[in-house]
């Protein structure tokens, strides 16, 4: 049976994992080398880096990351953030990523996904949304934004995604805005309503708080993989511990 | 040597980078005397089967690999690296493979996520090399739309459950190749390529 995937995500910025960590084992926890192969021994199933340098100078840098860490942890890797060429997909995926994820250019120029899937293959492309909800109610609606959330794009999540999937990528990594940073648990209704309209697998994404809150993503959500940053980063709790909880509860996950 | 073929498509990194991890030289080629020459053939690969016969046949590097493999010289194939070994593809219309091991690769039945993306279990069907401190129902990472399935069960390694039941792992003579990617998939992972390998170079 196809096990769900817990994926941490770290935001890397010049080269140094940013919103820092608290592990006491790790010597220097903002290097993402270092923080990648501890989280490859914990368990973990993939992960994903967001690239949240801004500048050419940080692409280079983050191309050096991506390389490194591919030479020593052998497990799925993503990278997002700032990527808006054939080219930049083809720097990071030779570097020795897995999967590139591109959000606003990919709203901005939809033709990049077919191209991406078309020279790469369907299963390199992750389509990475972020939506805040518009209604609520019976039929709720949520907006795409784009440039790190700061632009509405009058695009609704669930189109979008769909059309996505119809233009090749592989997967939606969706976030929901409202519900980032708070640690109050996911979006549910979002997570089901894109996951319920998608044949991808969807990793449900922003405001794990707790073990149960992926629980409920997976489940009510029915996400096909659950990220989270802080509840790891902050050794709240280990990846080992979160897949135990999760087994008892009757999710297959990989131990 | 260990000849990793580049044909141009796949993005070789993660697999050179495991066995070099593991404390060989790999050499990455897109040479047919190369592949003749190796001791150890590995053909990953990513994307869709039909453009990869495309190129390993522009290339001169499917015949090479059909008569490394008919003298049963150790060859390992990865995901799109086992598909093209069958007879054909139904994968964007029916494209002819290498048909060293008869069958036909077919899209995963409607109903479940495509592509089956993540770590599943892989259920031994023979006890071989590859599998040597490898627990049974072990999870790999795969992630692939289409699978295969040979003619002749017998060569059929390993099993592994989406919807059906599919041959993920293949084995005949000194030929091994896998559905899932073993360069993704961890410490086992590792452990299936340096068991191949020492294997292949013993």
């Amino acid at each position: 049976m196809l096990t769900k995937r817990i994926i941490p995500c770290l935001d890397v910025k010049g080269g140094r994992v940013v919103k820092g960590t608290s592990f006491v084992q790790l010597r220097d926890a903002g290097d993402p080398v270092e923080l990648a192969s501890f989280y490859y021994k914990e368990g973990a199933d993939e992960l994903v880096f967001l690239d949240i340098t801004a500048t050419p100078d940080g692409r280079d840098t983050m191309v050096d990351v991506v390389e490194r860490i591919s030479q020593k942890v052998f497990m799925p890797l993503t990278v997002g953030g700032g990527l808006r060429t054939i080219d930049d997909m083809r720097r990071m995926l030779k570097a020795g990523a897995d999967k590139v994820s591109i959000n606003s250019a990919a709203v901005l120029k939809p033709a990049i996904i077919r191209e991406g899937a078309d020279k790469f293959g369907s299963q390199c492309i992750v389509v990475a949304i972020d939506a805040k909800r518009k209604t609520n109610g019976k039929h709720p609606q949520w907006e795409v934004f784009i440039s790190s959330g700061q632009k509405p794009t009058g695009i609704d999540a669930v189109e979008w995604a769909k059309r996505a999937v119809e233009l090749g990528a592989g997967e939606i990594l969706l976030t929901s805005m409202d519900a980032d940073g708070h640690r109050a648990g996911y979006d549910i209704e979002l997570t089901r309503a894109i996951s319920e309209s998608v044949s991808v697998p969807v990793i449900a994404s922003g405001g794990a708080g707790s073990i149960e809150d992926l629980y409920q993503a997976l489940v009510s959500g029915k996400a096909d993989a659950v990220l989270a940053a802080s509840i790891f980063h902050y050794g709240i709790h280990s990846i080992h511990e979160t897949k135990e909880y999760l087994a008892e509860k009757g999710i297959p996950v990989r131990m | 040597m260990i000849a990793v073929i580049d044909y141009g498509a796949g993005n070789l990194r993660s697999v050179t980078n495991a066995i070099a991890a593991l404390g060989y030289e790999p050499k990455v080629t897109s040479s047919p005397a190369d592949v003749l020459a190796a001791e150890v053939v590995i053909l990953p690969g990513v994307g869709a089967a039909g453009d990869t016969m495309q190129s390993l046949k522009k290339q001169g590097l499917a015949d090479a690999i059909c008569r490394s493999i008919a003298d049963n010289r150790p060859f390992l194939g990865i995901c799109i690296g086992l598909q093209v070994l069958f007879t054909g593809t139904e994968e964007g219309g029916w494209h002819e493979c290498l048909n060293v091991i008869p069958g036909r690769v077919r899209k995963l039945p409607p109903g479940l996520k495509i592509p089956h993306m993540g770590w599943n279990q892989v259920r031994q069907k023979t006890s071989h090399p590859v599998f040597e401190g490898i627990p049974d129902g072990a999870d790999f990472y795969f992630v692939h739309s289409y699978c295969a399935e040979p003619d002749d069960k017998t060569v059929v390694l390993g099993e592994t459950d989406y919807g059906i039941t599919f041959c993920s792992a293949i084995a005949r003579g000194n030929l091994v190749a896998t559905q899932f990617h073993p360069e993704k998939s961890g410490e086992l992972g590792l452990k299936m390529y340096d068991n191949f390998i020492k294997h292949a170079l013993a």
